[in-house]
């Protein structure tokens, strides 16, 4: 039996193995990814984001149970940032899970250097986790501030998580993720500030275009499961908004273009480089630069050569 | 490691720390956690309070090459004897366990029979547990 077969067939352990061959880009990768075409692409897919401590894995956790207990097929896919300097991560969002055992298929990916707030193999890892029937899927990136926005380009809701005592309004009007909320979660709904929040997040969305969906604010105790059905309902709700939008469309087609554009680019720099080292031109370079002997657009320019013209 | 180039080249080793039984002392986890992350391994650490089966099916979704239980509590003799028995089940016979705490040396020899393949006890170097854990993972 194949990998990809095992999987469609809901062979966790294969699931699993798939995962480690999408994330580590192993030749193996491309095989299951042709087995299992035609069965992705059919689960809501949900992004949590906002800064570290918000709640994001609590909240993940309290929204499993509750599709769960909706009959959905849930998996999730948690994103931790890799040390710049070992390569290694710290991939701690189990400790926020309920135990649910084998109920809800959790992975964690390390960024690996991949900017944006997730990690290079999510959209692998959602199609493995399709293919597996999971129907509902939540995607958690890094602990994110202002530009970490790759989550809209994947999720279908984009579920945007703060918290009281952030700063004021103007840091909220320079967040690039307050644009790609689809629902907004004041969490820690508990703490003083937290209307207040609410309140002037609700006002700076009202500044902005009118589109057929508004986003909704909702308050939430993630700890308690406060709010939880709430905020479970408007992912739903505007899963069947965005059917009827055409903008909707238009945006994943923009975001497609743009994971097109930094799929190419990873490969034509790693073709460069691998190049580059083979002909014993990358290290004196680097040292150039290093000391500032050269400008590197410049030595770019130098390596790119044949691709420019 | 940051370089796509390299990313391809290695396989990051994943070791799963959990803390399986009642005991709430996870600063030695967390230690070996933080170690095995500054050598360059992807570290799911699950936190305190762990049933034997939680640990493996966590083992199992994460696609670990070793699993590291930390025990305190005394517990050691059920617990561990627990969790392979769970891994053989699910057929990860290939995944290395390892436990730290504190184990009496004749429930370590007992342990290692088993098929635990390292038992560390207190006053052990950080270093020894990494170089344990790369040469185990490699030799998978």
């Amino acid at each position: 039996m194949s990998l990809g077969s095992d999987i469609l067939r809901g062979d966790r352990r294969a699931l699993a193995r798939a995962l480690t061959i999408v994330e580590n880009q192993l030749p193996e990768a491309e095989e299951i990814v042709r087995e299992i075409a035609g069965h992705t692409g059919r689960a809501i897919v949900v992004g949590i984001t906002g800064a570290p401590g918000v709640g994001k894995s609590t909240l993940v956790d309290r929204l499993a149970g509750h599709f769960l207990a909706l009959g959905r097929q849930v998996g999730i896919l948690a994103v931790d940032p890799s040390s710049p300097f070992s390569g290694g991560a710290l991939l701690g969002d189990r400790v926020r899970m309920e135990g649910r055992g084998s109920g809800v298929f959790m992975r964690s990916l390390a960024a690996r250097g991949h900017l944006g707030g997730l990690a290079r193999a999510t959209p692998r890892a959602i199609q493995l986790l399709e293919a597996a029937g999971k129907d509902l899927i939540l995607l958690e990136t890094v602990g994110a501030g202002q530009s970490e926005v790759d989550v809209m380009g994947y999720a279908d809701t984009t579920l945007v998580v703060v918290v009281p005592g952030l700063g004021d309004d103007v840091q909220a009007f320079k967040a690039g993720i307050l644009e790609i909320g689809d629902v907004f979660v004041v969490n820690k709904a508990d703490r003083p500030g937290a209307d207040q929040t609410a309140r002037e997040l609700r006002q700076m969305l009202s500044l902005g275009p009118h589109k057929p969906w508004q986003p909704p604010v909702l308050s939430a105790q993630a700890q308690s499961g406060a709010g939880i059905a709430e905020i479970g309902q408007a992912i739903l709700d505007h899963k069947a908004s965005s059917e009827r939008d055409p903008e909707v469309g238009t945006r994943h087609v923009r975001e497609a273009e743009r994971f097109l554009r930094q799929a190419l680019a990873d490969r034509l720099v790693e073709a460069a480089v691998r190049r580059a080292k083979a002909a014993g031109r990358w290290l004196p370079l680097v040292e150039d630069v290093a000391r500032r002997r050269k400008d590197p657009v410049w030595a770019a320019k130098e390596l790119a050569g044949g691709e420019e013209r | 490691m940051t370089g796509s180039s390299e990313e391809k080249a290695t396989r990051p080793i994943r070791v799963l720390v959990g803390k399986p039984g009642l005991d709430g002392h996870d600063r030695g986890a967390k230690v070996v956690a933080r170690a095995l992350r500054d050598a360059g391994m992807e570290v799911i650490y699950t936190g305190l309070h762990q049933t034997p089966e939680e640990i493996v099916e966590a083992a199992l979704q994460e696609d670990v090459d070793v699993v590291g239980l930390s025990i305190l509590s005394g517990a050691h003799n059920t617990l561990v004897p627990r969790v392979i028995e769970l891994l053989r089940t699910q057929g990860m016979d290939d995944v290395q366990v390892m436990v730290g705490g504190i184990i009496p040396e004749e429930d370590a020899q007992a342990l290692r029979q088993l098929g635990v393949v390292a038992v560390f006890g207190p006053g052990t170097e950080t270093e020894e547990i990494v170089r344990f854990t790369r040469s185990c993972a490699r030799g998978a």
